[in-house]
């Protein structure tokens, strides 16, 4: 067990390696440097002036280089005023080092961000806490309600529960984010006045009245998917021969349900939840744009529309590293609960 | 503004008779559906449920108002009539008299006709990227499950390389317009689409390798099929002219591409590695069938239940990332009429009108809605056979 998980630790770092790579390449495309040239000067730079500034801060030396220096396994070196001839710092906002030096994500220096005009760990990390607050009371609200409606309704295949559950479910599989955060605020906020439309009050104290929408608008989508998971399976597990053995043998129903049904159809709902979380990514995505509450999402979007090259690399080794660590946990988790498929 | 508007019923009569050509078109299908529904096997079966009706009534409904657009639609959807800035639903147009059925938006375009128009955009290209994921993730997800060892690491490292990005940021990294000035969406649209032809010439050639005179056929259909497509999608080079897509929407169709094809993989990865433990498998082995037929004869027939529902609800998963597409801006035109570029432009003017966002928001809502009933009916059914 200990080498498995070790090994899809290494896994993990070979994963992020390749993905950071790939980001890097993407966002070094000659489109978009010219893109960050742009917003980083005013609109109307010249050809010829856009050129100098990415040759000044160093955006033209080789991809290895600058993909080693991020990383902090190449010094990054300073850039040498015309005027002076004395090093300086490649942006004045962020501490950049004056002499050559390792500064990567490996020395925990994230960068700079060129949108928001300060080193990436100062922006992203309160964005991160902000995220997690919220994505914590998704899943406290998510889990439980979405479990509890699967197995209700799977436990009597064709009832009239089942049947009014699963439209139920299938309802909210139906409504993403950007639909049912449009619904829920044209009801609770433009007609009945409840709940406030914007969550960006939000960062200076979570309230009822100004955090509930975003929760319930991102908890929706999940329950209806968790809960049809939850269905099926416990769907297929009632069916099976050891349920009617059990039932036979003169166990009440409640407990072939709660002792032989319960644990075998929690399985793949299980690793659903934990495949939740990329989804759940872009649905913050989603949610804090829609209601401005200034956390993760919101903080990529701003790095991607503007090609804030340090800012997105890091915000994309974040989301890699929760995708996976979950991904990890789903399969560590799958094979300590199925018996059936052992760990080589 | 407008003064002269029409009541809330003459809205709702006008609505229904806007869309005639679409309820003529559902009765010409779904009565003899309903009336020969014994002799139409699974189909004939979904007529069955109420859950079975109401789903292919709302994927039928919304297949229709895309093919009768032209005619249900009473205005352009780009057209703008300056008084009806803003105007609520069931204003008269001056002069026309015409009626904003469900009012303007804050461009003063007909909020009913641009729903109806984006119905066009949007069933093109949802089915047509789930039905190229489904290639790709089958392709590949079935000789992992399969064969396990290094293929199946190697494949399940890309596949959750790709998971491992949340949708949003491979979003705006594959579809932003610049990216059009790069070879990479050519690149990426060349390796998807080969795989429909490579899937179809194996599923013909390990069933048919011993009888020429089926196989030839079967394969000189597909290349030359798949091949013209081929052309006609990647190089924008059909000879016939029939075949071609603008660029940013082949940005957009590869993007959504990209983004679902690991999820197929890892659904048919996983039922391949349940299924090949099987006794019919163990008895194909026995009698010494190959690997790719007993993966594709023996293995995807009984992994049909489960997929079928998940193209359905794949289908809806498509549709609402393609939202999320225009939710967020990318790929679609600004001024394009589909449902998540017109759900982005209402959703930042909602404290001020609410009436431009509900049409698309409903309209999206309602045919995922009825791809995902659908898809629980064809379960149902698909487990009583």
């Amino acid at each position: 067990m200990l080498t498995f998980i070790l090994r899809r630790l290494g896994g993990m770092v070979l994963t992020m390696v390749c993905l950071t790579l790939v980001v890097f390449f993407m966002v070094n495309l000659e489109p978009n440097l010219t893109k960050l040239a742009l917003s980083q000067m005013d609109m109307r730079a010249s050809r010829a002036d856009q050129e100098q500034w990415l040759e000044r801060n160093g955006y033209r030396q080789p991809f290895l280089v600058r993909y080693g220096q991020w990383m902090g396994v190449v010094k990054k070196q300073p850039i040498i005023s015309r005027a002076t001839g004395q090093p300086t710092a490649r942006f004045s906002f962020c501490n950049d080092p004056v002499e050559p030096a390792y500064s990567g994500v490996l020395q925990g220096d994230f960068g700079c961000s060129t949108k928001f005009r300060t080193p990436v760990a100062t922006k992203l990390f309160p964005a991160l806490g902000a995220t997690g607050i919220l994505m914590m009371w998704v899943l406290i609200v998510m889990v439980p309600v979405s479990l509890l409606i699967g197995i209700l309704a799977g436990m009597r295949e064709g009832s009239r529960t089942d049947r009014s559950l699963s439209v139920v479910s299938i309802a909210s599989t139906a409504t993403p984010e950007y639909v049912s955060g449009v619904i829920f605020t044209v009801v609770f906020a433009s007609w009945l006045g409840w709940l406030n439309g914007s969550a960006a009050s939000a960062a200076r104290g979570i309230t009822f009245y100004n955090f509930t929408l975003p929760v319930i608008t991102l908890a929706i989508y999940g329950i209806g998917y968790i809960a049809r998971m939850t269905r099926a399976s416990m769907v297929e597990v009632m069916m099976q021969q050891y349920i009617r053995t059990a039932r036979l043998k003169g166990l009440s129903f409640r407990a072939v349900v709660v002792k032989h049904a319960l644990r075998n159809a929690l399985i793949a709902p299980f690793t659903v939840i934990m495949l939740q979380f990329p989804w759940l990514l872009t649905g913050v995505v989603v949610v804090e744009t829609m209601f401005r509450y200034q956390g993760f999402g919101y903080t990529l979007v701003e790095a991607a529309s503007n090609n804030d090259i340090d800012l997105l690399l890091g915000c994309s080794l974040v989301s890699v590293f929760v995708v996976l660590i979950t991904q990890l946990i789903s399969d560590v988790g799958y094979a300590y609960l199925n018996p059936r498929i052992r760990v080589q | 503004m407008p003064t002269e508007r029409i009541g809330a019923i003459a809205i709702i009569w006008g609505l229904l008779v806007q869309f005639w050509p679409v309820w003529l078109a559902l009765a010409i299908i779904l009565v003899p559906s309903m009336v020969y529904r014994r002799r139409l096997g699974l189909y004939g079966q979904l007529f069955d449920t109420g859950v079975g009706i109401a789903g292919v009534a709302i994927c039928l409904f919304w297949l229709f108002t895309a093919i009768f657009s032209q005619v249900v639609a009473p205005f352009d959807p780009l057209g703008q009539i300056v008084a009806m800035k803003d105007a609520l639903p069931g204003s008269v147009v001056p002069d026309s008299g015409g009626v904003y059925l469900l009012g303007g938006d804050k461009l003063a375009r007909d909020v009913f006709s641009r729903m109806v128009y984006g119905s066009r955009i949007v069933l093109i290209i949802a089915p047509a990227a789930t039905l190229f994921a489904l290639m790709v993730g089958t392709t590949l997800g079935l000789p992992a499950g399969y064969y396990g060892g290094r293929i199946d690491t190697i494949l399940s490292f890309l596949a959750n390389l790709v998971l491992a990005f949340p949708v949003i940021l491979l979003f705006y990294l594959l579809v932003t317009p610049g990216i059009m000035d790069t070879p990479l969406p050519y690149a990426l649209a060349g390796v998807f689409f080969i795989f429909p032809v490579i899937f179809f010439s194996v599923l013909f050639w390990t069933r048919f390798k011993n009888r020429p005179e089926r196989l030839y056929p079967l394969l000189a259909v597909t290349i030359l099929l798949g091949g013209w497509v081929y052309v006609g999608l990647v190089f924008d080079k059909d000879p016939l002219g029939i075949v071609s897509i603008r660029p940013n929407e082949l940005n957009i169709f590869v993007a959504v591409v990209f983004a679902s094809a690991p999820g197929v993989f890892r659904i048919v990865r996983g039922l391949a590695m349940d299924i090949k433990t099987r006794d019919y498998v163990a008895a194909a082995q026995t009698r010494g069938e190959g690997p790719w037929y007993i993966m594709l004869w023996e293995i995807l027939p009984n992994a049909r239940g489960p997929l079928i529902v998940d193209t359905c609800l794949r289908i809806g998963y498509t549709t609402i990332l393609l939202g999320t597409l225009g939710y967020f801006g990318l790929g679609l035109a600004p001024e394009s009429p589909d449902w998540g570029t017109a759900i982005k432009e209402a959703s930042r003017l909602l404290r001020a009108t609410i009436h431009p966002a509900l049409p698309p928001v409903f309209a999206l809502m309602s045919f995922v809605l009825g791809l995902n009933l659908l898809a629980d009916a064809l379960r149902e059914q698909s487990l009583k056979d």
